[in-house]
């Protein structure tokens, strides 16, 4: 058998130190993902460090932050009222994503760090350059309909599958991350990264870090705001395209906007020429179409997914006008 | 102390041991000295096994054996010439990705899997082809003759009618993914005696099967599948990866279980096959057929051959006298299909029953209208009346409880903002069986009945059906009855297949109802009781603790006379969003056609299970191949879609119920198949008359609708 070492710890400061003690140990909260990866033989961890009694599962108001813990469960944060009363976007993104049992294990911070679902990451038999670096992308060229249509590279093509975090690349939240030494603050959408020639790595967390909270603004835009997850099911199935969209309107007129996309890139991908289209503009189904042309400037599909050329303005059209639409 | 649940008599009667966790399903029997067995699998598509290096495998811990072709023990079959060239241990040739070659055992399942993934083979590549429609379109691959051709009257005469159809349909591969996964516990003993828990559909099928690899007494072979969580036609063979557990048992003297993983399911269990079908139609311009052709390519394997009744529907389901079929199996390099669910027909019935659609369409008739001017009076390819059909009843409760009135012909004319709605309909047709079975009856003077038939209950409620039977020809009340299954070493009975059990089953269980009867009645006069004696008060006057009777039960020359078929109507509401290509199934409404409903509450699940299947073949279900590497890419649940329960709006279930007259005691048919034969047609034309985009490759996903004009 592949034996991996379990430490369960109660603190940020002993699992940090516990992290750097072995190079090869992971941090384990909900395992909604990790789990599968190790049945999987695509990672191999010798320690699994078990973060769940760590006390950072927060949800409050703090002056004008809205403050999350990075343990705080799917479930808990979406069903939070303050949550739903500031910021409903990210709990009808979070309800979006997988299934009510997955939700109420996975958390926050394992959330962000969840790894792609295309395919050929997950059969060891395939090539895969973020596996394993150098094996070439069996995507390009094989079955990418789930695939990016922006950011890509030729080593990488696949897309980050949260919905969570396409709310939070919206509202421009900050990460605290923290070592065992010092706390440091990145903003949100600069959390994860584009594959470019390491798509090995996923996001810009330091071997020695843990993810603490995030911060996230608050804001005016719930009351018009709305999360659209296009998928081939219902429900338990990735997005083909999502699409966070909130809206401030004043007399018809767009004082402030939001929007983010999924499905479509190796990170959240906020879409801000259409952003700066719409600000100050009327709130019309024309100025969505517009703002919806400029997001696709620099899409290019891979062939199976070159439907999303077509699906992913429709679906920012369609997130705008359902979101203009809620009184 | 337990509560004591309300039960309805039309309930299951293992729903208690299901929902409460005591029904036992193979995997959950421990034995003695239980052993683990994990498989190792190809990775590659074509070719020869040139070495295995077992050695790291063996000396892992808890590792007992290593069976593969290069140690197997004896299996006499394997070792004759002629047969099926995938004889499992007995053949280095890789005919598909992830075929089993070795099978690792060890004391524990975790150290068998780590076992399994030490153990190195190596490869004599060759090329390969998994692409079903790429070999269909090579006019040098190998075609093969599915099914005789048939032709009524003028071949291809639509080609001359004064209204034309001619369309392709697409159906991507389909897997089962039943909830329970496959595998075995055999255990082989001294003196080649070999007691199994499988999961099967039929326990005589898997005993016949071992006993005939490897050459020993049918009776040496107990097989036991009690309950079975799903099968949908995979569990109808024995399938090599079972072959391989009995053989590892054997080699080690131990018991062995295997339970293959999820990913294993895509590959060794069967699949409903891809097709491509042409349907040529042809009518006159008042909305009668004059021509039908029905031509089908399915996908089989390289190793062993597949046919199912893709174009049967075309030769009776509507009046016509021109019609003309051809099936031709094209193999690839992937593992054999096997049917499932409506099997052919479920593939034909998409095909066929969207052209008449699209007929409807091009002639301006409301389609159902045109299916009615279009309904046999009889079976024309039989020459035959039917036995009982009752479709036009069937149509109009269904177009009543759906709303068809607020259908409008031309389609896109329904719209609720981005939202199109559309109504579409189907017929689903099957071959009403009826096979050969023997049941065993004990009546006892306690007041119980004990019914025993070596037949299998996969979950349509058979057990169920079996008791209602007999409760209500022997007036003893359920609760007092119980019907044993699942068991080789009970009377012989089919494997669960074909919507046959209940006809097949059932039939014996009224012969020895009936027979049990006339003992009581016959007994009753000569103690001189009255004739309405209860039987308990006649056993005990006779000093009999109970009287036995087995019964055989068959068809007759009815069917030479009758043509037997039972049929569905499927109607569907959908909404198709404009931007997103999003398809919603509003509302359904399936209408059985299938004689007397003997078990109404599992009659209705079967129905609203059949429905769900459709859902999913419709719209989601797809098992997606990389043609570059023969592997399948999405072998999980995440990936490969059955609808959830978002996906499936109110169903509503309706029967005709009525007895037919000639097929059997009950004049009850089979409803498993039709409940989902013609569903995926009924959703595609609801598609078709919310939006005006016709999509013909299942399953109907966001992006298929955005790309149709």
């Amino acid at each position: 058998m592949i034996n991996f070492q379990y430490l369960r710890t109660t603190s940020a400061k002993s699992a940090l130190a516990l992290l750097v003690k072995d190079k090869n140990s992971k941090f384990i909260a909900g395992g909604t993902n990790l789990i599968d990866l190790m049945k999987r033989g695509v990672t191999a961890p010798e320690k699994l460090i078990d973060i769940n009694h760590v006390p950072l599962k927060q949800i409050e108001l703090v002056g004008d932050k809205i403050i999350i813990g990075a343990l705080a469960s799917n479930t808990a944060v979406a069903e939070s009222s303050l949550i739903k009363e500031k910021l409903p976007l990210l709990a009808m993104a979070l309800n979006a994503g997988a299934s009510a049992q997955l939700r109420n294990v996975a958390t926050v911070g394992g959330n962000m760090m969840q790894r792609t679902r295309c395919g050929y990451f997950y059969d060891t038999e395939m090539p895969c350059n973020k596996r394993q670096p150098g094996s070439g992308c069996g995507a390009i060229g094989g079955f990418n309909r789930m695939h990016a249509i922006f950011g890509t590279s030729d080593k990488c093509i696949a897309v980050h599958p949260s919905d969570m975090c396409i709310a939070l690349t919206a509202f421009d939240a900050s990460v605290v991350l923290a070592n065992n030494k010092t706390e440091r603050k990145i903003l949100f959408k600069d959390f994860h990264r584009l594959a470019g020639d390491t798509p090995q790595l996923d996001n810009n967390l330091k071997t020695d870090e843990m993810i603490i909270r995030l911060e996230i603004p608050t804001n005016n835009l719930g009351k018009n705001s709305h999360y659209l997850k296009v998928r081939d099911r219902a429900s338990y199935a990735f997005a083909l395209i999502s699409v966070g969209a909130a809206l401030e309107i004043s007399n018809n007129r767009i004082t402030d906007v939001r929007l983010a996309m999924g499905g479509v890139a190796h990170k959240p991908w906020r879409l801000t020429a259409s952003e700066n289209f719409l600000k100050g503009k009327e709130a019309t189904v024309e100025n969505f179409e517009k703002a919806a042309k400029l997001a696709m400037v620099d899409a290019k599909g891979f062939g199976e997914n070159d439907f999303k050329l077509q699906m992913a303005p429709n679906s920012i059209i369609e997130a705008l006008t359902v979101a203009k639409s809620k009184a | 102390m337990e509560k004591q649940l309300l039960r309805d008599e039309n309930d299951r009667v293992d729903g208690v041991y299901k929902v409460t966790g005591k029904a036992k399903y193979f995997a959950e029997y421990e034995l003695p000295g239980l052993t683990y067995g994990v498989l190792v699998t190809s990775t590659i598509t074509k070719g020869k096994i040139t070495s295995l290096d077992t050695k790291a495998a063996e000396k892992a811990p808890g590792v007992i054996s290593v069976v593969s072709h290069l140690n197997k023990p004896s299996a006499p079959a394997y070792e004759q010439e002629g047969g099926s060239p995938f004889k499992i241990f007995y053949t280095d040739k890789i005919f598909f990705n992830g075929q089993p070659i070795a099978i690792v055992v060890a004391n524990t399942f975790e150290r068998a899997t780590y076992a399994a993934s030490l153990i190195k083979a190596t490869y004599a590549k060759e090329d390969f082809n998994t692409d079903f429609e790429k070999a269909v379109g090579d006019t040098k691959a190998k075609k093969l003759q599915g099914q005789p051709d048939y032709k009524r009257g003028i071949e291809n005469a639509y080609k001359t009618a004064e209204v034309i159809v001619e369309q392709k349909y697409h159906l991507p591969i389909e897997t089962h993914n039943p909830m329970e996964l496959h595998g075995i516990i055999a255990d082989w003993r001294p003196n080649n005696q070999v007691t199994v828990y499988a999961k099967t559909q039929g326990v005589k099928a898997t005993q016949g099967t071992i006993a005939n690899v490897f050459k020993i007494p049918i009776e040496n072979i107990q097989v036991n599948s009690e309950f079975v969580g799903g099968g949908f036609g995979m569990a109808l063979r024995t399938w090599p990866l079972e072959i391989a557990t009995v053989m590892a048992s054997k080699h080690i003297g131990k018991p062995v279980k295997l339970v293959i993983t999820r990913m294993q399911m895509f590959t060794m269990v069967g699949n409903r096959p891809a097709a491509v079908q042409t349907i040529g139609l042809g009518a006159n311009r008042d909305g009668k057929l004059t021509g039908i052709t029905h031509r089908a390519f399915g996908e089989t394997s390289v190793y062993e051959n597949f046919t199912e009744g893709v174009v049967n529907m075309a030769k009776f389901m509507y009046q016509c006298d021109n019609v003309n079929t051809q099936y031709t199996v094209v193999p690839v390099d992937l593992g054999v299909p096997i049917w499932m669910r409506g099997p052919g027909e479920a593939t034909g019935a998409f095909a066929l029953e969207s052209a008449i659609d699209e007929m409807a369409h091009a002639l301006n008739m409301d389609p159902l209208e045109f299916r009615i001017k279009n309904d046999p009076e009889k079976d024309q390819q039989r020459n035959k009346p039917f036995s009982d059909k009752n479709i036009k009843e069937a149509y109009r409760i269904g177009s009543q409880k759906i709303g068809w009135k607020e259908r409008k012909n031309k389609p896109g004319s329904l719209v609720d903002g981005q939202w199109k709605m559309g109504y579409g309909v189907s017929i689903g047709v099957f071959n009403a069986n009826r096979g050969r079975a023997s049941v065993k009856g004990i009546l006892k003077a306690d007041g119980t009945l004990v019914l025993q038939s070596a037949t299998s209950d996969i979950g349509p409620g058979t057990g169920t059906g079996m008791t209602l039977i007999a409760s209500k020809l022997l007036k003893i009340p359920g609760d007092k009855i119980k019907f044993e299954l699942g068991d080789s070493s009970l009377p012989p009975a089919p494997s669960q297949g074909g919507s046959a059990t209940l006809s097949t089953v059932g039939s014996a269980v009224n012969d020895v109802c009936v027979s049990l009867k006339s003992t009581i009645a016959e007994l009753a006069a000569n103690s001189n009781m009255d004739a309405t004696s209860n039987f308990i008060d006649v056993l005990k006057k006779n000093n009999l603790p109970s009287i036995e009777v087995t019964k055989q039960s068959q068809a007759g020359k009815e069917r030479d006379d009758y043509s037997m078929y039972s049929f569905s109507i499927h109607f569907v509401k959908v909404k198709v969003h404009s931007l997103t290509g999003v398809v919603k199934v509003d509302k359904i409404v399936s209408v059985g056609d299938s004689g007397t409903i003997v078990s109404p509450k599992t009659a209705r699940s079967q129905m609203v299970g059949g429905a769900v299947g459709g859902v999913g073949m419709a719209l989601t279900e797809e098992s997606i191949i990389d043609h570059r590497y023969g592997r399948y890419i999405n072998n999980n649940f995440a990936d490969y879609h059955v609808p959830v329960n978002a996906d499936i709006p109110e169903i509503e279930v309706h029967f005709i119920n009525k007895p037919d007259p000639y097929i059997n005691p009950m004049g009850a048919k089979g409803m498993g198949e039709i409940a989902l034969i013609g569903f995926s047609a009924a959703v595609a034309n609801a598609v078709f008359n919310a939006t005006g985009k016709r999509i013909r490759t299942l399953p109907i996903t966001p992006d298929k609708i955005l790309a149709t004009a």
